[in-house]
């Protein structure tokens, strides 16, 4: 049992992106779901700064200051880009404009409910962003995060602990080792990794766990782990 | 007389920016962030400000310039995090308690600046509705879901950053350099633009992204960031 790396867990939710989707990128491991997008699959990658349309990084000799995403990542334009202010950016977010947003998480409620903006941290400040606006109005929520906590704690939980960054969005969710959809029933695991049986993604999770019917292994390519 | 709004420097274009004064920055994104106008805003001393700024502190922006020199009474913006383990100038002043923030979505936040501009009291949104960003504040259902009211932002004075200006005041911006501005712009009493260039025939209609009756003022500063 090799739990996927965080490429791979890109990897794998890049292969549900289907043709002609208007999609926007979380900072962190979603960034990479750009660059496993399948041939043919054309899309627009929308950023909250305005541009959509975001191509992948410029290379240092082609980098322009005032050409970013809203990670201040220097990047170039897919053909058929365009350019708008922070009004109209987050407008197209909320009037329901964006098909997907793929966001990192720290915690996931089996009714959807999402933690990812404030980990309580001592002595460090808020920071929102547009998470909550993103996660409130994109058409449907994917979540990439580690089916756990680094000291092993569950982060699919009966309840969220950390504060909400919006209520029941989530719709589908890439961990290490399965996929798992949120439905009005709760958490319904769609693929897992082989080796890992049922009891014991049960055991690392911290809500109930159902097992589609046609659940399958989760697989992905080898690929070199992100710094 | 014919309309021309260029000032000859940063100390020109802030002369009248008093004690108290409410100030949009824009910036987003490392693109965007008038720094000339900033550094002018720190010598010019005008203290107990209240900024509205997408990020408290950010690497590619002077607003710790303002806070290191103890202007700013209170803070209104979406991050108030440094990346760094090191607190930020922001986050030794708030730690302390001695400065006041108000942390709102993104999309609200440019929303409640573009309702100051556009004579819009309030307005109701779905973001942040079951979050403790919204504790308190008024819930109405519409429809299926629940939304929450949030009021208008408007300020004393907007700071923003644009490519291009002709003496009428009209903007011209570079890829993703517009962010806030154009909303910070109409929302304040007093608008000031720093270009990188002022063209000395009127831009073209049809590339104006920001017409120049939302500017009062535009100073040119060349490529400096």
């Amino acid at each position: 049992m090799t739990p996927l790396n965080r490429r791979q867990m890109a990897w794998r939710a890049a292969q549900d992106i289907r043709d002609g989707m208007v999609v926007n990128l979380g900072m962190g491991m979603p960034v990479h779901v750009a660059d496993y997008v399948p041939d043919g699959v054309d899309l627009f990658i929308h950023s909250e700064n305005g541009v959509v349309g975001a191509g992948p990084l410029a290379a240092a000799e082609r980098a322009d200051p005032d050409l970013v995403d809203a990670s201040s990542r220097r990047i170039t334009l897919r053909p058929g880009a365009a350019i708008v202010d922070s009004s109209w950016s987050f407008a197209m977010i909320r009037g329901g404009h964006i098909d997907v947003t793929i966001l990192g998480a720290f915690e996931v409620a089996k009714n959807g409910d999402l933690a990812n903006w404030d980990m309580r941290l001592p002595n460090k400040g808020p920071l929102v962003g547009g998470a909550m606006d993103l996660a409130a109005c994109a058409r449907a929520v994917w979540v990439i995060m580690e089916h756990n906590t680094r000291s092993g704690g569950p982060r699919l939980l009966d309840a969220c602990n950390l504060p909400l960054t919006a209520v029941k969005c989530v719709r589908r969710i890439y961990t290490d080792v399965a996929v798992i959809e949120v439905t009005p029933a709760g958490f319904v695991v769609r693929e897992v990794i082989d080796g890992l049986d049922q009891a014991q993604l049960q055991k690392r999770s911290g809500a109930p766990l159902t097992f589609a019917n046609d659940c399958r292994p989760l697989i992905a390519p080898e690929l070199a782990d992100a710094e | 007389m014919p309309i021309d709004k260029r000032v000859n420097s940063a100390a020109e274009a802030l002369n009248d920016v008093s004690d108290g004064a409410t100030v949009l920055i824009s910036g987003f994104g490392g693109a965007g962030f008038p720094n000339v106008l900033i550094r002018a805003l720190r010598e010019h001393g005008a203290k107990d400000l209240t900024l509205v700024v997408n990020s408290a502190t950010h690497r590619f922006s002077l607003t710790h310039e303002l806070l290191d020199a103890g202007l700013v009474r209170k803070v209104i913006c979406s991050a108030a995090r440094g990346h760094q383990k090191e607190p930020t100038a922001f986050e030794k002043l708030w730690v302390a308690g001695k400065i006041e923030l108000t942390c709102l979505p993104q999309g609200t936040m440019t929303e409640c600046i573009r309702a100051g501009g556009a004579g819009i009291a309030a307005f109701y949104t779905p973001v942040g509705f079951g979050t403790e960003l919204t504790k308190g504040k008024e819930v109405r259902r519409f429809g299926e879901r629940d939304y929450v009211l949030e009021q208008a932002i408007s300020g004393d004075l907007a700071l923003i950053r644009a490519d291009t200006a002709d003496r009428y005041g009209n903007l011209t911006f570079r890829y993703a350099q517009a962010n806030f501005g154009p909303v910070m712009a109409t929302a304040a009493k007093l608008a000031i633009a720093e270009v990188r260039a002022v063209e000395d025939d009127p831009i073209d209609h049809k590339r104006v992204q920001l017409p120049g009756i939302y500017i009062d003022r535009i100073l040119a500063v060349g490529d400096v960031r």
